[in-house]
C-alpha cells in the first residue's frame, strides 16, 4: 500500500474498460432480473426509485403549480386531493425509503465492508421482486380511481372515503416487506461479512448508519403492515377498530401509524447521515472528527427515535401527560443530530477541502438539514406546536428534513459513487450548476412555507385565503428552478453513458475499499479479499503511527 | 422584534398568543444564531482551508476531542430543556380553561361549523362572544376528524368523532378572526372555514336575541332542513315515510290526520305549528306523546321553515 492514498485525478487506474466487470459479464434482461450480485439489484433498485422520484416529482409541480392561486388554477379540489396524496405516498414508499439503502447502499455497502456480496443474496433479490409488485399495486391504485386521504391514511376518513384505498394501502403493505429483507441482510452482512481486520470501529461510518437504519426497519415495519391489514379489514369487513361508528377509536390509528411512520423519518434520514458521513471527510482529505461519536449518535437516533411518535399527535386527543413526555423525548433524539453536524462542520477543521459536486451537495446538506432540525425545535416545543402543527410550517420542516436533507444526500451519494457504478465521469461544472440551482429553488420554494405557516396556513388546502397568494406564487416559482436544477443534475448523468467509460479506480482519492477495487467492479467485487491496513478514512496512513 | 413578530405571526387576538409568540421569537433567534455559527464556520473553513491554499503534505490527524463533544452535546441539552419547560407551562395554561368560561358547543361536520349556546341559539361558520370574557368550546365530530385552528389566538385542537374535546381563549379586544379546519377533511376541506366576532356586551346580547346572519340569509326550506337534522327531529321523524318514533313527514302536508282520542286535524301551517310548541295536544293515533316541546328553542322564522320544509316534502 503506497503511503499516500492518490488525491483526485491523480492516480489513473482506469484503463481497466476491456476487461470483464459486473456490467458487462453476462448479457440479456434475464441475467438482470433472476441476478443475485448485490451490484446489480443496487442498479435495478436505483433505476426503479429514480424513475418514483420522477413520478412522485412531477406531482409535487402539479401540487404547486395548483396552489399557484386560489381556487381552481389547473385542477378541481377532488384530482387535488389525489395528486397530493400521491406525491406524499410515492415520495415517501417508492421513493426515500427505499433511495439510498437499497439502491445505494446495496451496490456499495458490501463493497466498503470487503465482502463478495450481502449475506443474503437471494433474499435481496426477493426484495427487488417484492418491490416491484407493490409498485404495480401502488400504480393499480392511482389509476383506478386514486387515493384521497393524504398519505398519512388518517382513520375515520380513509375506512369511509371512495377510491382506491385498499390498494394504495396493500401496496405500502407490500413495499414495507421489500424495506424487512434489506434491512435484515444488512444487519447480517455487517455482523458476519467484514474483511479480515476490519473491526466494528474499523467500519466506514456508511456502515454504521446503515446499521442503525436496519434496526428500525426491521423492529418499526412490521407494526405499520399490522396497521394498514386492519386498515383495509376495517374497509372490507367494518371490523371496528378505528372506526367510532362501530365502537372504535380513530386515535388509536393515528399512535399504531406513527410508531411506524415516525422511526421511518429516521429509516430515510439515517442513510443521508451514512453518505455525508463519507463524502465530507475525502473531499476535506482528512480523517473524520469524532468517529464513534459519529456511530453511536446514529444507534441513539434509531433507539430514541422509537419513544417519539406522540409528537405528531400534540393536538389530537391524546393526554396532556403523554404530550408532555412525547415533547421531552423528541428534545432528546434532537441532541444526537446535533453532535454529526458538530463533528462533520469540524471534520473539515485544517482539512484541504476540494469543492467537487459531491461535497457542494454535502455542504448543501449542512445548511439544510441544520435549518430542518432547528425548525424541529419549534414542532418541539408544545405550545408553540398547537399553533404550527397542521400548517405549511410543518411541511416546509419535513421537507427540508427529508428533501433538504435525505433527497440532497442521495444526489450527493448519486454523483460521489457514479463513476464507481459506471465507469463514467460526469462533467463537473454542470453538475455544479445543477447543485446551484436545485439549492436556490428548493430555498425559495420552502423557506417561505415557513413563513406561510407561521401566519395560519393550514396544509392540504386546495383553496386558500387571498392574503397568502403572493407567498403560495413565490414558492411555486422556487419549485420551478428546482425542476430545472434536477432535470440538469439528470441530464448530466444520462450524458455519460453516450461516451467511453473513463473513470478512473478512485477519482476523489477515497480511502475506503469500494474504491480499492476495479471501475467498475468486478462481479465478485474483488481479486483478492482485501485485508485492513488502515482506518477508512486515513488518507495519509503513515500517520497513524506517530500520532 | 415587533416588525418579526407582524411578517410571521397573525396579530394577537388572546392574551395567551403572547405565551406563544415570545417562545417562538425566542426560537427564532436561537436558531438563527446556530444557523449562523454553522455557516459561518462551514464558510471560513470552506474558504481557508481550500484545497488550493494548501502546500500539500498530509492533514493533521485529528480524530476526537472529548471536550468539544461534551460543550456541543451539553450546551444544545441544556438549551433544549429549557424550551421544554418553556413550551409545557404554555401547553399547561392551553390545556386548562378558567372555570368560569362561557360554554359553546362546536359539532364538525363535512364541511361546516355549527355552534349552539347555553341559551339554545344556534349558528353556522361563526360565532360571536363576548369580549374580556374567556369562551371554552366543547366540540365534537358528526362524521371524521376535523381541527378547529385560530390562528390569532394561537389554538388548535382536533374535534373527534368519539369523544369531546376542549378548547378555550380569551379575547382581548373586539375584532374578526378567521377559524380554519386544520385536519384534512375531504373534497370541501379548505373551504371549511368559520369567523369568531368579537363583540362589546351590548353587541353580543343583541347578536344572541336575534341570531344567525347566515341563517337569517338561508331560504327557508333549506333552514327548514338544518332544523330538522341538527335540532333532533330527525331522530323519530323520517323523511322517507318509514315510520319511527314518530310519523315519517314525507308527504303529509294536506293529508287528514286522526288522533288518539278520535278528532281528526288537516295538516296545514297552524297544525304543524301546534305539533312543534305544544306535541301533546294533538297525538296521532298509534303513537305515542313522548315528543318534547320546542316552546322557547325555536324562533318563529325558524318555525315558518319546519313548516316550509314539511311542505317540499312530497
Amino acid at each position: 500500500m503506497a503511503d499516500v492514498i492518490a488525491a483526485p485525478g491523480q492516480l489513473s487506474g482506469g484503463g481497466t474498460q476491456e476487461q470483464k466487470n459486473y456490467l458487462n459479464e453476462t448479457k440479456g434482461i434475464a441475467s438482470w432480473l433472476f441476478t443475485v450480485d448485490h451490484k446489480r439489484i443496487g442498479i435495478m433498485y436505483l433505476w426503479a426509485v429514480l424513475a418514483s422520484f420522477f413520478i412522485g416529482g412531477v406531482f409535487a409541480l402539479l401540487v404547486r403549480l395548483e396552489l399557484l392561486t386560489p381556487k381552481e388554477t389547473i385542477m378541481s379540489a377532488e384530482a387535488y386531493n389525489r395528486v397530493f396524496t400521491l406525491h406524499g405516498a410515492v415520495m415517501v414508499f417508492l421513493f426515500i425509503i427505499p433511495s439510498i439503502p437499497a439502491a445505494l447502499g446495496n451496490f456499495v455497502l458490501p463493497l466498503m465492508l470487503g465482502a463478495k456480496d450481502v449475506a443474503f443474496p437471494r433474499l435481496n433479490l426477493a426484495s427487488f421482486w417484492i418491490y416491484a409488485i407493490g409498485a404495480i399495486f401502488a400504480v393499480t391504485a392511482m389509476v383506478t380511481g386514486g387515493v384521497d386521504t393524504g398519505w398519512t391514511f388518517y382513520t375515520p376518513y380513509s375506512t369511509t372515503t371512495s377510491g382506491a384505498v385498499s390498494t394504495m394501502t396493500f401496496a405500502a403493505f407490500i413495499l414495507g416487506f421489500s424495506s424487512i429483507f434489506t434491512g435484515i441482510n444488512f444487519i447480517a452482512t455487517i455482523h458476519k461479512l467484514r474483511a479480515p481486520g476490519m473491526s466494528w470501529y474499523k467500519m466506514p461510518l456508511f456502515c454504521w448508519s446503515m446499521y442503525a437504519t436496519s434496526i428500525i426497519q426491521v423492529l418499526a415495519t412490521p407494526v405499520l403492515g399490522i396497521t394498514l391489514l386492519l386498515l383495509i379489514m376495517e374497509r372490507a369487513f367494518q371490523i371496528g377498530i378505528f372506526d367510532a361508528k362501530l365502537g372504535g377509536d380513530p386515535v388509536l390509528f393515528q399512535h399504531f401509524f406513527w410508531f411506524y411512520s415516525h422511526p421511518a423519518v429516521y429509516i430515510m434520514i439515517l442513510p443521508g447521515m451514512a453518505i455525508i458521513s463519507e463524502i465530507i471527510p475525502v473531499f476535506s482529505r482528512k480523517t473524520i472528527f469524532g468517529y464513534k461519536a459519529i456511530a453511536f449518535s446514529s444507534v441513539a437516533i434509531a433507539l430514541v427515535g422509537f419513544f417519539v411518535w406522540g409528537h405528531h399527535m400534540f393536538v389530537s386527543g391524546q393526554s396532556v401527560l403523554a404530550g408532555a413526555i412525547f415533547s421531552f423525548l423528541t428534545f432528546l433524539v434532537a441532541i444526537p443530530s446535533a453532535i454529526k453536524v458538530f463533528n462533520w462542520l469540524t471534520t473539515m477543521y485544517k482539512g484541504q477541502i476540494s469543492l467537487k459536486t459531491p461535497m457542494l451537495y454535502a455542504l448543501s446538506f449542512l445548511l439544510l438539514f441544520a435549518i430542518g432540525g432547528l425548525t424541529g425545535v419549534f414542532l418541539g416545543a408544545l405550545s408553540v406546536n398547537v399553533h404550527l402543527h397542521d400548517t405549511y410550517f410543518v411541511v416546509a420542516h419535513f421537507h427540508y428534513v427529508m428533501m433538504g436533507g435525505t433527497v440532497i444526500a442521495f444526489l450527493g451519494g448519486l454523483h460521489y459513487w457514479w463513476p464507481k457504478m459506471f465507469g463514467r465521469m460526469f462533467n463537473e461544472r454542470v453538475g455544479a450548476i445543477a447543485c446551484a440551482l436545485v439549492f436556490i429553488g428548493f430555498n425559495v420554494t420552502f423557506l417561505t412555507q415557513f413563513v406561510l405557516g407561521s401566519q395560519g396556513m393550514p396544509r392540504r388546502y386546495y383553496n386558500y385565503l387571498d392574503q397568502f397568494q403572493p407567498l403560495h406564487a413565490f414558492s411555486t416559482f422556487g419549485s420551478w428552478i428546482l425542476g430545472l436544477g434536477l432535470l440538469i443534475a439528470a441530464v448530466n448523468l444520462f450524458s455519460t453513458f453516450r461516451k467511453k467509460p473513463d473513470a478512473p479506480r478512485n477519482p476523489w482519492g477515497a480511502a475506503t475499499l469500494e474504491w480499492q477495487t476495479d471501475t467498475p467492479p468486478i462481479t465478485h467485487n474483488f481479486h483478492h479479499t482485501p485485508t485492513i491496513d488502515h482506518g477508512p478514512y486515513d488518507y495519509f496512513p503513515g500517520q497513524r503511527k506517530h500520532a | 422584534m415587533n416588525w418579526l413578530r407582524s411578517v410571521m405571526l397573525p396579530a394577537e387576538g388572546s392574551s395567551y398568543a403572547r405565551e406563544v409568540d415570545t417562545l417562538y421569537l425566542f426560537l427564532v433567534w436561537l436558531s438563527v444564531f446556530f444557523f449562523v455559527l454553522i455557516a459561518g464556520l462551514m464558510g471560513w473553513f470552506v474558504w481557508r482551508y481550500r484545497k488550493s491554499r494548501s502546500r500539500g503534505g498530509p492533514t493533521p490527524y485529528i480524530t476526537h476531542h472529548t471536550g468539544l463533544e461534551l460543550v456541543w452535546s451539553v450546551i444544545p441539552l441544556l438549551i433544549l430543556i429549557g424550551i421544554f419547560f418553556w413550551g409545557f407551562h404554555g401547553f399547561i395554561k392551553a390545556n386548562v380553561a378558567p372555570g368560569d368560561a362561557l360554554e359553546i358547543q362546536v359539532t364538525g361536520k363535512k364541511w361546516l361549523w355549527t355552534f349552539e349556546y347555553p341559551n339554545g341559539t344556534r349558528s353556522i361558520n361563526s360565532i360571536h362572544v363576548p369580549v374580556g370574557r374567556p369562551v371554552k368550546l366543547v366540540m365534537s365530530s358528526e362524521d371524521v376528524i376535523h381541527s378547529f385552528f385560530i390562528p390569532s389566538f394561537r389554538v388548535k385542537q382536533d374535534v373527534l368523532p368519539n369523544r369531546y374535546t376542549e378548547l378555550w381563549f380569551d379575547p382581548v379586544k373586539p375584532g374578526v378572526h378567521q377559524v380554519f379546519c386544520a385536519e384534512y377533511c375531504g373534497k370541501s376541506h379548505s373551504d371549511m372555514m368559520a369567523k369568531i366576532y368579537v363583540d362589546d356586551q351590548a353587541a353580543y346580547e343583541k347578536w344572541l336575541e336575534e341570531g344567525d346572519e347566515e341563517l337569517k340569509k338561508m331560504p327557508l326550506p333549506e333552514l327548514g332542513k338544518l332544523i330538522y337534522e341538527t335540532r333532533g327531529c330527525n331522530t323519530c321523524h323520517s323523511i322517507d315515510g318509514t315510520p319511527g318514533q314518530g310519523p315519517s313527514f314525507k308527504g303529509i302536508w294536506g293529508q287528514q290526520h286522526k288522533f288518539a282520542d278520535g278528532s281528526t286535524a288537516v295538516v296545514d301551517a297552524n297544525y304543524i305549528r301546534k305539533s312543534v310548541l305544544e306535541p301533546q295536544a294533538q297525538v296521532r293515533a298509534g303513537y305515542e306523546p313522548i315528543m318534547p316541546t320546542f316552546q322557547g328553542l325555536l324562533r318563529e322564522r325558524e318555525i315558518l321553515a319546519v313548516i316550509e320544509y314539511i311542505k317540499s316534502l312530497r
